[in-house]
């Protein structure tokens, strides 16, 4: 096997602040105001503390390297703002590198954003021919493989209709037909299997797979750690602009998983709410093994720990726990009096609950966390709010045999084969003679 | 849970397409296959690396651009085309009447109407062009911010597509010239007719030249645009577009000169209309400048392509 991408010492900088400013008259009044020696009348004030700013620049990649084999599927992992769609646009040449280089051996295609450079009124056909030769291709290319585009696109009807009245499912299927036959040597893929219904996305992992099997390599940039462990052998993982790690797949995820800036514990920092006996004082949520995390993966059990001091005995009360999901919805209610079936008394002290909430239960997505202590309908003693957590896919149900599925969970239920008989089945007509 | 050997248990579509022989054979000679050979990403390039060989490949991809914009002007609107026709015949009517008529302008002997029919088309069709292009990076931040192709594609595409509205409006004088010749008016079309794809060649360099250097230094400076605006409003009227040269006193004549556009202008109204006053030496000198404009715009532009995105 021979390289195909080689990443060598690749960073890239962007510039805050004096130069590229903007307007030619905030440049001259820079320049004014240095003349005179006074502070830079443009400057924004409180941008000074970012954590990788050095000076006026922003490092949004350091150092990265690593090589990618001929043929290989390759995925990006990180967290928003790790560098993944920077390492994409220099890769796709979209921006330049500071430092640094790639070689790259063969022809590239990213599917960034399928769609890109759609004009709605043109028809299907003329779409398939701009789309085309935007992402390289030329005319007669295009002409030798359109009528295997537009029969992946199963647009075949409407292929000489404008694409303003297309569904959007077909505007979308068009699209990545004409991507998914570029044949270029390395495909780079962003997300895109969000798009299209499950059919459809189950072809695109198809497409994907025969690419890759034909020998051409695939960057698979994703947030769906289920397809990135189903589609990859390997992954890098980007954090904070530099390569975290470089090797197995499963081992990459893992790694992931742990990374997370926000520890997943909340402590009391303000005053006790004024005059009520009961308090909360810590809320933590900690993964299978026991570390504390606000990222937790979908397969996986983890437990939520709350803690409250109650100063004085109180009257029958409980403490719910309800989860929103990022649309709302409330996806369910948990109480600690749920198993006595009534409301209880706590004594005066420290009170300290353990939630665990199942594995395969809640979809990959991002949550919000309730925890009260009240007597319902009468006094809510105290409460928090808005305590979020990501559950990250680590392989559901729904990403291992790519059904997008439909609900707000996603819980292993238990199915059992009641009869099973061998041979032809038999005709319910049948039965009903004998 | 899935495991890796799911990989090729994936569900495969139902056309396993067989590599064609013709394909095969471009893989096998790098030669004839580009794609094979290693690309280097690297942060500086040359100030001349224009990538003209690559350019020449995106050749469809301009065709493209060009068909695309005509589609979208002109399907399904009525407007579209009539638009073009409407507007100069209305701004020749009003240059006619304020210029010629209220301030009694000279239009070298011609027909007015006719006179400042040529200046107009001619110089829409330069400042369109110049405004379109040196908007390139901000109209198109969304395609280019995704895709690589070569950056000149669009400038240049814009250029051709305004040739459309060109042609059309050249018709439309050619039809007006009809009515003239109809109506017992005595026209002049000279041998300088001839000429009019090189006269367009030369607007649409400087047009393309200019716009693409305005293009990169608004990456740096976004109120340049407004700038230009203006400046190409104060450059029709040091141009001779409503006037001719030989209205200009004598002494200041020279200062017609210093400007490239002039023997262009001028060149437009001898062909169609046998007046002006233009020599084949100036038009040359106006070609060679073209070029060094041309130049020195993709040389900035060249400067600025690989990483306008980050401050767009």
């Amino acid at each position: 096997m021979s390289t195909a991408i080689s990443v060598e010492h690749l960073s890239k900088a962007y510039r805050l602040g004096t130069i590229g400013g903007g307007t030619l008259s905030g440049d001259l009044s820079r320049w004014w105001a240095q003349v005179r020696r006074k502070p830079d009348p443009t400057l924004k004030i409180g941008q000074e503390h970012h954590a990788r700013r050095v000076g006026e620049q922003f490092w949004a990649l350091e150092d990265v390297n690593f090589d990618v084999q001929q043929g290989e599927v390759l995925g990006i992992i990180g967290r928003n703002g790790a560098g993944k769609s920077t390492m994409l646009k220099i890769l796709s040449q979209v921006t330049a590198p500071t430092s640094g280089q790639i070689k790259v051996r063969g022809r590239i295609a990213s599917l960034l954003e399928v769609g890109t450079g759609f004009h709605p009124e043109l028809t299907g056909r003329e779409n398939v021919f701009l789309n085309g030769a935007i992402l390289g291709m030329t005319k007669a290319e295009i002409r030798r493989k359109f009528d295997e585009i537009v029969a992946f696109s199963e647009c075949e009807d409407f292929i000489d209709t404008p694409v303003k009245r297309y569904s959007s499912g077909m505007y979308v299927r068009l699209a990545f037909a004409v991507a998914a036959h570029l044949e270029p040597e390395i495909l780079v893929v962003d997300e895109v299997l969000a798009v299209g219904d499950a059919q459809f996305q189950s072809k695109c992992l198809g497409k994907m797979g025969e690419v890759s099997r034909g020998g051409r390599t695939v960057l698979f940039v994703s947030h769906n750690m289920g397809a990135v462990r189903r589609l990859c052998r390997r992954a890098v993982l980007l954090d904070g602009g530099r390569v975290s790690m470089v090797g197995e797949c499963a081992e990459a995820i893992g790694q992931y998983l742990g990374l997370s800036n926000s520890t997943g514990i909340w402590r009391r920092t303000a005053a006790p709410p004024a005059g009520s006996p009961v308090c909360l004082t810590e809320v933590s949520l900690a993964n299978k093994s026991g570390t504390l995390t606000s990222t937790l993966a979908s397969t996986e059990s983890f437990t939520l720990n709350i803690t409250l001091d109650v100063s004085a005995p109180t009257p029958p009360m409980q403490v719910p726990v309800r989860i929103t999901n990022h649309e709302g919805v409330v996806i369910l209610t948990t109480s600690n009096v749920d198993h006595t079936r009534t409301l209880v008394a706590l004594p005066e002290g420290r009170h300290r609950y353990q939630v665990t909430v199942p594995g395969n239960f809640l979809s990959p997505g991002t949550y919000s966390l309730l925890v009260a202590a009240h007597v319902p309908g009468f006094v809510l003693f105290d409460i928090l709010e808005n305590f979020n957590f990501t559950i990250e896919d680590t392989g559901t149900i729904a990403s291992a045999i790519g059904d997008g599925r439909w609900g707000v969970v996603t819980p292993l239920l238990l199915w059992e084969r009641i009869e099973e008989s061998k041979g032809p089945a038999r005709l319910l007509a049948n039965e009903v003679k004998t | 849970m899935p495991s890796h050997g799911e990989t090729t248990t994936l569900p495969t579509i139902e056309h396993n397409t067989p590599v064609s022989e013709g394909h095969a054979r471009r893989e096998a000679d790098p030669a004839l296959n580009p794609a094979l050979a290693w690309t280097v990403i690297t942060p500086a390039r040359s100030w001349f690396d224009w990538r003209l060989r690559q350019l020449w490949r995106y050749r469809d991809l301009i065709g493209l651009f060009v068909w695309r914009d005509f589609v979208s002007v002109y399907k399904q609107t009525i407007l579209g085309p009539a638009w073009h026709v409407i507007r100069p015949l209305i701004t020749t009517l009003i240059f006619t009447v304020v210029f010629s008529r209220m301030a009694g302008l000279s239009t070298d002997g011609a027909p007015p109407f006719l006179f400042y029919m040529v200046g107009n088309i001619a110089w829409t069709y330069f400042s369109t062009c110049l405004d379109n292009t040196s908007k390139t990076f901000v109209a198109n931040s969304a395609l280019l911010g995704k895709v690589y192709f070569h950056r000149l594609v669009i400038p240049i595409s814009l250029v051709i597509s305004n040739l459309i509205a060109f042609g059309i409006q050249l018709g439309i004088l050619l039809a007006v010239m009809v009515v003239y010749a109809l109506a017992g008016v005595s026209l002049h079309l000279t041998s300088w007719v001839l000429l009019t794809p090189i006269l367009v060649l030369i607007l649409a360099g400087y047009a393309l030249g200019g716009g693409i250097m305005v293009c990169a230094l608004t990456t740096r400076y976004r109120d340049l645009s407004y700038l230009v605006t203006f400046g190409v409003q104060l450059l029709m009227y040091v141009t001779p577009v409503i006037y001719p040269v030989s209205a200009l006193p004598a002494r200041y004549r020279w200062t017609a000169s210093l400007n490239p556009l002039t023997p262009v202008l001028e060149g437009f109204r001898v062909a169609f209309l046998g007046v002006g006053t233009v020599t084949p030496r100036e038009l040359a000198v106006s070609f060679v400048t073209m070029l060094a404009v041309l130049a020195v715009g993709t040389i900035l532009f060249t400067r600025v392509e690989r990483t306008f995105m980050d401050t767009v």
